[in-house]
């Protein structure tokens, strides 16, 4: 059990020591970091005093040495646009990348959950048929595409709700049902297929030949034994949400850290794309840990396996 | 071998209508993509009251739509085709030197392969354009790196598990070497759940160079994609959706075709995969 538990932190420092290792070598090949994180008409003594923050006298080792330092704790420089501190730009934008998440990752579970289990119910019926479409175009339609077509829909020729912004719920609507789009065709697909190898199972015929009702059987036996497989995908696809979100955020105006972001790249404004890396990257390794962990919590054969 | 149905056929035409529009499409036009009319700017398609000169219309310097569409059909596809090959082979070679080798080179390499796929794609994509600065070979480059660990980890898996087959310890004993094992005998044993792989990836890269394309981060102007269009169409929604709509029904259609056509093709090579449906 400890061993579990042990052998994924492990895991999840050294992916976070590859994400910081990574952002250093990219920053140091290419160009002069002091170009790259104060501008080129940087003040001299601000030059000097970055200088000697970073080390960049001493040797390549020690210079790596205090950037896993600095990044650890944080210290990831200012904006080249109105310097202010990147983490304070990040911690500002935050909450609106969190509540767009959440929200579509409701919408998501909401529909994408029943849906893959009234599609096992209902295997090779029409309600099934319908249910895998609507998962493969969910798949395939270019989120941005997407986003746009409800724009066109129902700003432009309907107007009844907002194409950009935030402040209210009808703000929130149209980008978090975009952005839940994919996750819940996949999560149809997952859970369809996750329950029809369940339903087969003998305990099922057990539960039946006892009597238990329908939906009792469907909702106490049946669902809980397919959670691991739904968790997982749940876990895979907190990256999807993200990729997703970097460019949601750009469609709708969404003041969020993924909308920061893509204004960064365009302004290569680095020290806060460094930043933002970081910080997304590190809450992504830590969100896999945690699914991890509910994964061994929910299978014990998992983590007895481990041992 | 089953009759193939008709969701295959149609997937199939829709992707051989693609290419053969990416190719031929100029013949479709007499206009130049680079023409512009500044007198018919942002017409609307023919059906809609436009004239037949631009039968879909024109964007915001009265250039063509259709030059344009088949413009951006050909840097998509050239570029989604690039990023697939690339990714393909240089993930199935990491994937063979992992299985050939063992050990730590194996631990090394697995080990890059875990931190690509804990973190998503376009992040890192994203990182490298904003501190290298944007160019065409950098941006192929980076369609290339899209998925190569997935292929690492099928050609190693495959790999370990072809070698403790009869075939393979039959073809080292009569004296043949490394190459010659893996490319010609193990290799065509894994063609085929590499191919399905191939079908997998494709529309996944359209959809990366897309949208970056879209956010203005991927194919810069002159060059146009499908995503730089209908980014470019963004700002002309309330006047002109055509700018937008037609690009973007373009990749919706390229990607559907491609991904179901990928499935239909996942359970007639690879029946092994059929459950698993990442």
């Amino acid at each position: 059990m400890t061993r579990f538990w042990l052998i994924k932190l492990v895991r999840t420092v050294i992916t976070l020591w590859f994400v910081v290792t990574f952002a250093f070598i990219v920053l140091r090949t290419s160009g002069d970091p002091v170009v790259a994180l104060l501008g080129a008409d940087a003040m001299p003594d601000e030059i000097e005093h970055f200088r000697e923050l970073w080390g960049l006298d001493r040797s390549l080792f020690a210079q790596y040495v205090s950037y896993v330092g600095q990044m650890a704790t944080g210290q990831f420089g200012n904006s080249l646009r109105d310097s202010r501190p990147v983490l304070e730009i990040i911690l500002e934008r935050l909450p609106a990348t969190a509540q767009l998440g959440l929200a579509a990752f409701i919408i998501a579970a909401i529909i994408g959950i029943p849906a893959g289990i009234v599609a096992a119910l209902r295997r090779g019926r029409l309600t099934d048929r319908i249910v895998m479409v609507f998962a493969v175009f969910g798949f395939a339609l270019p989120n941005f595409f997407l986003g746009i077509l409800l724009i066109l829909l129902f700003s432009l020729y309907l107007q009844i709700l907002p194409s950009s912004g935030t402040g209210t719920f009808l703000h929130l609507l149209m980008p978090s049902v975009t952005l839940a789009t994919f996750t819940a065709g996949t999560l149809a697909r997952f859970t369809r297929s996750a329950m029809l190898e369940v339903l087969e199972k003998p305990y099922m015929r057990a539960a039946s030949a006892r009597g238990v009702p329908f939906w009792q059987r469907v909702l106490f036996h049946a669902l809980p034994n397919a959670a691991i497989p739904i968790v997982t995908v749940i876990g895979l696809n907190l990256g999807q949400l993200v990729a997703g979100a970097i460019v949601i955020e750009s469609v709708f105006a969404w003041p969020g850290i993924g909308r920061l972001l893509v204004v960064a790249v365009s302004q290569r404004d680095l020290a806060v794309v460094q930043g933002l890396v970081l910080v997304i990257a590190v809450t992504m390794v830590l969100a896999n840990l945690i699914v991890d962990l509910l994964y061994g919590l929910l299978d014990p054969r998992i983590r007895e396996g481990a041992k | 071998m089953s009759r193939p149905n008709v969701i295959t056929v149609m997937a199939s035409s829709i992707l051989v209508a693609a290419v053969a529009a990416a190719v031929f499409g100029n013949v479709f036009t007499p206009h130049l993509v680079t023409d512009q009319a500044l007198m018919s700017r942002l017409q609307p398609p023919a059906f809609m009251g436009g004239s037949a000169e631009f039968p879909l219309g024109t964007d915001r310097i009265g250039r063509d739509m259709v030059a344009r569409l088949v413009a951006g059909l050909q840097m998509s596809l050239s570029v989604a085709l690039a990023g697939t090959l690339i990714g393909a082979i240089f993930g199935t070679f990491v994937g063979f030197l992992a299985a050939h080798f063992r050990g730590l080179t194996e631990e090394i390499l697995m080990m890059f392969v875990d931190f690509q796929a804990s973190l998503p794609f376009i992040l890192i994509a994203l990182t490298l354009l904003a501190f290298f600065g944007n160019s065409m070979v950098l941006f192929v480059i980076l369609m290339g790196m899209f998925g190569w660990e997935t292929y690492a980890r099928l050609a190693r898996g495959v790999v370990l598990s072809a070698r403790a087959q009869p075939y393979a310890r039959a073809v080292e004993a009569l004296g043949a070497g490394p190459g010659r094992l893996y490319l010609r005998h193990i290799l065509p044993n894994v063609a085929s759940a590499l191919i399905v792989q191939v079908t997998l990836t494709f529309p996944q890269i359209i959809l990366l160079e897309t949208s970056l394309s879209f956010l203005g981060l991927g194919i810069q102007p002159p060059n146009t994609s499908l995503g730089q269009i209908l980014g470019d169409g963004r700002d002309y929604l309330s006047t002109a959706w055509w700018i937008s709509v037609w690009p973007g029904a373009l990749i919706f259609l390229i990607t559907l075709s491609m991904s179901l056509l990928g499935d239909a093709l996942r359970d007639r090579l690879d029946p092994m995969l059929k459950t698993r449906t990442t």
